[in-house]
């Protein structure tokens, strides 16, 4: 055996080949592990619709229901309010919603709204996902020419009163409309459209 | 090795060095290490950074004996330990405190590499181990912050996985993957627990041994950044500048240690919140997932970056550059050993060109520093006729400013250490 010479292509070939069984085994194994990381079916059977009573919502005012784990605000905007919508395009980042991910296809008017004075908002930043005070007057602590709006208190990123961000925002684009409909008159479900559960 | 040990013990010593490398080991590491003799202040900081690492796994230990990694039993859990646990609370308090002074330390500590070139050849690897700590100690500090369940623990943790969300493509599908829900909850949590008691610890504990393996390795730099092995004693063969570090560093590192402790001890007992800089108001506030607390900031360890990625503005409606922006201002540091091209290691011997640049690092430092604890219009905007900066927040400007000036240290780096005017390095360590 001591003499016998060593063929090392072969042996070169073999720990290659045991090299490549293994890592392809190894990268098998990691997968149950890295996907048990991702939401449960608990988690994601939780993502249910949710139906919200707007009819006690004073006009000027909102109040805010939980979906998905998050906040989503109604928003019944009183005339004087949808009046500013169209007075301050040109500070605006994307007015005319172009970014279309940001809004089902039934909200891309001026309101962004089905009936146009109740507003449905994902009340999380596009930036970093914070939450933005609601500062539904005009003027006020957000200096004189504030239209109304929301403001996140992370890194300042300002809304109108649309969800549409105001240009010089950290946050990237507008505010996420959720799909929504109306059960009736006084009910809105959240999460879930004509076309289905989102 | 290992035979010549087995001639020089006896007994249970040395029944054990024939079995196990034991009196070896230590004269290998502890009393026939030899370190430069010219140790000074700065020193300290790798023996104490040891200190609080066993502070921290020791008060670990015996917090988890209380806390409850669930979302609806976390928060009350750590009250529990505060007000109910005998000597719960100067428990959690060391642990609180602990995590602030690792970064004390640590920044310390790398400031030393700095100032005495200590990344340079041949220590390229223990400084790129000391990057690795670093780095996963930031993961500890960030995965610990979560477990309070209060609104910054909450409110941070989900700006901080939001942050991954603007890698491009693959980026909401990492977010959710390390969520496991889709926003920040009790999935989010139990996973956090994971990584801070076990995962992270041991990385860390691996990476604290290899760190010094190389450290033992090549041995010591010292502030005059000259070799002490070049100049051996011809028949020892111990360098003759250096000094065993046991006993005499373990008697130096023991007097740091205890001034270090009554500092610790001080702050544990007079001021463990530090008006807020340790532990934040808002985290003694359960979390809410439906409201964000009025202002938000990271611990201050973190807050220079936070202030990078706060500075950086969103370009073709991404805010990936400022996350790419925040991610490699803590990785620059891993470069430095291939940016330096200045032929000497110790601040002692450079020019004033480094100098400046160090300083004019420091300072940046500590400003974007301070920035981060403030919301961006702490100091207002500026009048909306200033040229360029019209209406532009102030401290943002300023923040763009001195981010330039972090990067810049790094990125001229290769530029102005080799046109720097060195002063000629002794031999032997002075004084």
């Amino acid at each position: 055996m001591a003499n016998q010479e060593v063929d090392q292509s072969k042996r070169k070939f073999l720990i290659a080949a045991t090299s490549v069984a293994g890592g392809v085994a190894a990268a098998a194994v990691a997968v149950p592990f890295v996907t048990s990381m991702m939401p449960s079916e608990r988690a994601k059977a939780a993502g249910a619709p949710v139906e919200a009573d707007i009819s006690k919502i004073e006009p000027g005012s909102m109040i805010t229901v939980e979906w998905r784990g998050k906040p989503v605000w109604i928003v019944n905007r009183n005339q004087a309010m949808l009046d500013t919508l169209a007075t301050h395009d040109d500070k605006l980042s994307d007015p005319k919603l172009e970014v279309t991910s940001q809004q089902p296809d039934y909200c891309v008017n001026p309101a962004r709204a089905i009936k146009s004075n109740i507003m449905v908002l994902v009340g999380i930043c596009t930036h970093l996902g914070c939450s933005p005070s609601p500062k539904l007057q005009t003027g006020a602590d957000m200096g004189a020419d504030w239209p109304g709006g929301f403001f996140c208190p992370c890194h300042g990123s300002k809304f109108d009163l649309a969800g549409r961000v105001f240009k010089g925002s950290p946050a990237p684009i507008n505010l996420v409309v959720p799909p929504h409909k109306y059960i009736s008159d006084s009910v809105l479900l959240i999460g879930a459209d004509d076309k289905g559960v989102a | 090795m290992a035979n010549s040990n087995q001639q020089d013990s006896k007994g249970l010593l040395g029944w054990i060095d024939a079995r196990f490398p034991l009196s070896s080991t230590l004269k290998a590491h502890v009393t026939e290490y030899y370190a430069p003799k010219n140790f000074n202040f700065w020193y300290f900081f790798g023996a104490l950074a040891t200190l609080v690492l066993v502070i921290q796994i020791l008060t670990g230990i015996f917090l988890t004996m209380n806390y409850k990694p669930e979302a609806s039993l976390a928060f009350a859990s750590v009250e529990y330990i505060m007000r109910d646990v005998s000597w719960g609370r100067l428990i959690r308090y060391m642990h609180s405190t602990g995590a602030s002074m690792f970064f004390v330390v640590v920044y310390l500590h790398m400031f030393r590499g700095l100032m005495y070139g200590s990344y340079k050849a041949p220590r390229e690897l223990i400084w790129l181990f000391g990057v690795g700590i670093f780095l996963v100690l930031m993961g500890e500090a960030f995965f610990g912050y979560l477990l309070p369940w209060g609104q910054m623990s909450y409110w941070g943790a989900q700006v901080i996985i939001n942050l991954f969300t603007s890698i491009p493509f693959i980026g909401p599908d990492i977010s959710l993957w390390l969520r496991g829900d889709y926003t920040v909850s009790d999935a989010t949590l139990n996973r956090f627990f994971a990584f801070h008691v076990i995962a992270l610890p041991l990385v860390l504990l691996g990476l604290v041994v290899a760190h010094l393996i190389a450290l033992h390795e090549v041995g010591s730099n010292n502030p005059d950044g000259v070799e002490i092995k070049k100049h051996k004693d011809p028949k020892t063969h111990i360098p003759l500048d250096g000094i065993a570090f046991h006993p005499y560093y373990t008697v130096k590192d023991l007097m740091g240690v205890s001034v270090f402790l009554i500092v610790f001890s001080a702050i544990i007992f007079f001021a463990p919140e530090m008006g807020g800089y340790f532990l934040e108001a808002n985290n003694f506030i359960p979390a809410d997932p439906l409201k964000t607390p009025p202002h938000i900031a990271p611990v201050w360890y973190f807050t220079p970056y936070y202030s990078i990625l706060r500075a950086v503005p969103p370009i073709l409606n991404s805010q990936f550059p400022g996350v790419a922006a925040m991610g490699l201002s803590v990785v620059s540091f891993a470069f430095l050993p291939w940016l330096d091209r200045s032929p000497v290691k110790s601040i002692r011997y450079r020019g004033t060109l480094y100098k400046k640049w160090l300083a004019a690092f420091v300072v940046s430092f500590v400003i974007l520093g301070y920035l981060g604890t403030e919301p961006s219009n702490v100091w207002g905007q500026f009048s909306p006729e200033t040229l360029i900066v019209g209406g532009a927040d102030r401290a943002t400007v300023v923040a763009r400013i001195f981010s330039l000036v972090y990067f810049s240290f790094f990125a001229l780096m290769p530029w102005y250490t080799k046109k720097d005017k060195t002063k000629p390095v002794p031999e032997r360590v002075t004084a």
